[in-house]
């Protein structure tokens, strides 16, 4: 009988990583960061259609990296998720944590049992209403959760944006278009090219909303903010 | 793709999606208990209605910038009155609202099904529904609950949406099979809807305005009250007065409690006068 070749464990999990890992790193990067009044999702991305950043729930939205395919799916899921839940108890017992929870046990499960890993990176952001913090959990292709503060990068060259974030951010949450021109201006750095407002999708979470707090903002809106 | 930890499902369909993996939780609650082990109750069998609260009489009228839906406040339990206060008119999206006859319980559950079913529909796909689709859907969720009313849960809602496309209100009926028509000018529907039905026939006109389409509805509600046990009128007493909604382009807005009061003070006063 022929014995399959022995791999350690460690290489294969070495390997599925760095797999991963460039994959994501092909992609454009997406930036969540809190804002005086909620939470502000930018994202570089020339398509008009396909969408990067989503609404999940009343105060939960969702951002994507790395493979179309595979966050639109994630995204799909975590909607259900959110609704089921909504409708089995009632809309304020959705929360982020439980979501962020559900796709990291998911991401897990399939970066240790299939043979090719999810190329992806995701971000689940929740505004946080009645006093209550905002939350941002990042979410990478093996499974590990990180709660982010302040702002949260995914997807292409996220190290160097969150470095070039990290030099300007002041400590205390900005105004919005202060916090779009910073998110605008780091994805700019990083990619050493102009970004045009039509080549931007940006949304927000705003505190203050009734019911549904997403929203996603149009050209225009971004163009007057920029502006500023 | 499977996730191990959350929900799969193919379709952009909530109802679709709860039915498979969640039977249970739809109104019609199908597949849990298999139709012919269930029990009939005695009551269901003598031809009387299961004895659970019954909401009664709601009304749709179109006017000039949308329609106006409204419903009263009574909900009976055989011969007594179980509710003076429920809520028949649901407001489902921006664009659209439902009002309900037919066993309570189930009812209210399908109005936040479906509420569930647009919201579910518009975040997957990126987009609302059309008017048409959202009246079609509906319908497909009265006839998922059809074996339900073999065992007396009627569950029978009146659908109004403005269409942004066609920039016009419309007015959705139903059967108990699913079967679903359209109004063109208007409709009601539970044990006082005959009788509601007869006074907007004799005052309803094409291009009402608002407040006259509102006084239609309230008068129509009144006069169903007045000859029908099932239906609350005004309870001047306690303050309770009937519900409405317009649905127009700018969406939907809830007539405040002191329009309504105003509105039911000068009919009043008007048939007092005629008594003397």
């Amino acid at each position: 009988m022929p014995m399959p070749y022995y791999v350690s464990p460690e290489q294969v999990m070495q390997d599925k990583a760095e797999y991963a890992k460039k994959g994501i790193a092909k992609g454009r990067s997406i930036i969540a960061m809190e804002y005086a009044e909620g939470i502000l999702l930018t994202a570089d991305n020339p398509s008009a259609s396909l969408h990067k950043v989503s609404e999940i729930y009343d105060c939960i939205a969702f951002a994507g990296a790395g493979k179309y395919s595979e966050f639109e799916n994630l995204r799909k899921a975590g909607i259900r998720h959110a609704d089921l839940k909504g409708f089995m108890y009632s809309r304020e017992d959705v929360t982020g944590r439980s979501l962020a929870n559900g796709y990291s046990q998911s991401l897990g499960t399939i970066f240790s049992q299939e043979l090719k890993p999810l190329e992806v990176e995701i971000l689940v952001v929740q505004v946080g209403v009645n006093g209550q913090p905002n939350e941002m959990y990042r979410i990478s292709f093996d499974g590990s959760i990180i709660d982010e503060r302040n702002f949260a990068v995914i997807g292409g060259k996220s190290d160097a944006v969150q470095t070039v974030l990290k030099e300007k951010s002041s400590g205390q949450a900005p105004p919005l278009e202060t916090a779009l021109s910073r998110c605008v201006s780091a994805l700019e750095q990083t990619a050493n090219l102009k970004l045009p407002p039509e080549g931007l999708e940006v949304a927000v979470l705003e505190r203050h909303r009734v019911g549904r707090k997403f929203r996603r903002l149009p050209v225009a809106d971004i163009r007057l903010l920029l502006s500023v | 793709m499977k996730l191990p930890y959350l929900p799969n499902h193919d379709e952009s369909s909530f109802f679709d999606f709860v039915s498979t993996h969640h039977p249970g939780l739809t109104p019609g609650g199908h597949g849990v208990v298999p139709a012919d082990r269930w029990a009939q109750p005695e009551s269901a069998r003598s031809g009387v209605p299961m004895a659970v609260p019954h909401a009664t009489t709601v009304l749709a009228i179109k006017y000039q910038q949308g329609v106006v839906i409204a419903g009263d406040r009574r909900a009976t339990e055989g011969f007594q009155i179980a509710d003076r206060r429920i809520e028949k008119v649901f407001k489902i999206d921006e664009f659209s609202a439902m009002a309900i006859a037919g066993a309570a319980g189930p009812c209210i559950e399908m109005a936040r099904l479906f509420q569930t079913e647009l919201e579910h529909y518009e975040k997957l796909e990126g987009m609302q529904l059309s008017c048409e689709g959202k009246a079609n859907k509906l319908g497909q969720m009265v006839k998922a609950n059809l074996p339900m009313v073999f065992h007396g849960l009627v569950v029978m809602p009146l659908y109004v949406g403005y269409d942004l496309k066609r920039a016009e209100g419309r007015i959705f009926k139903y059967d108990l099979a699913g079967g679903r028509y359209e109004e063109s000018d208007y409709h009601a529907i539970g044990s006082g809807g005959k009788d509601a039905r007869n006074t907007m026939r004799e005052y309803f006109q094409k291009t009402l305005s608002e407040p006259d389409a509102l006084k239609l509805a309230l008068t129509a509600l009144y006069n169903a009250a007045d000859d029908d046990v099932g239906t609350g009128g005004p309870d001047l007493v306690r303050g309770i007065y009937p519900t409405a909604k317009f649905v127009t382009a700018q969406g939907i807005a809830d007539v405040a409690d002191d329009r309504i009061r105003s509105v039911y003070d000068s009919m009043i006063a008007v048939r007092r006068s005629r008594e003397t």
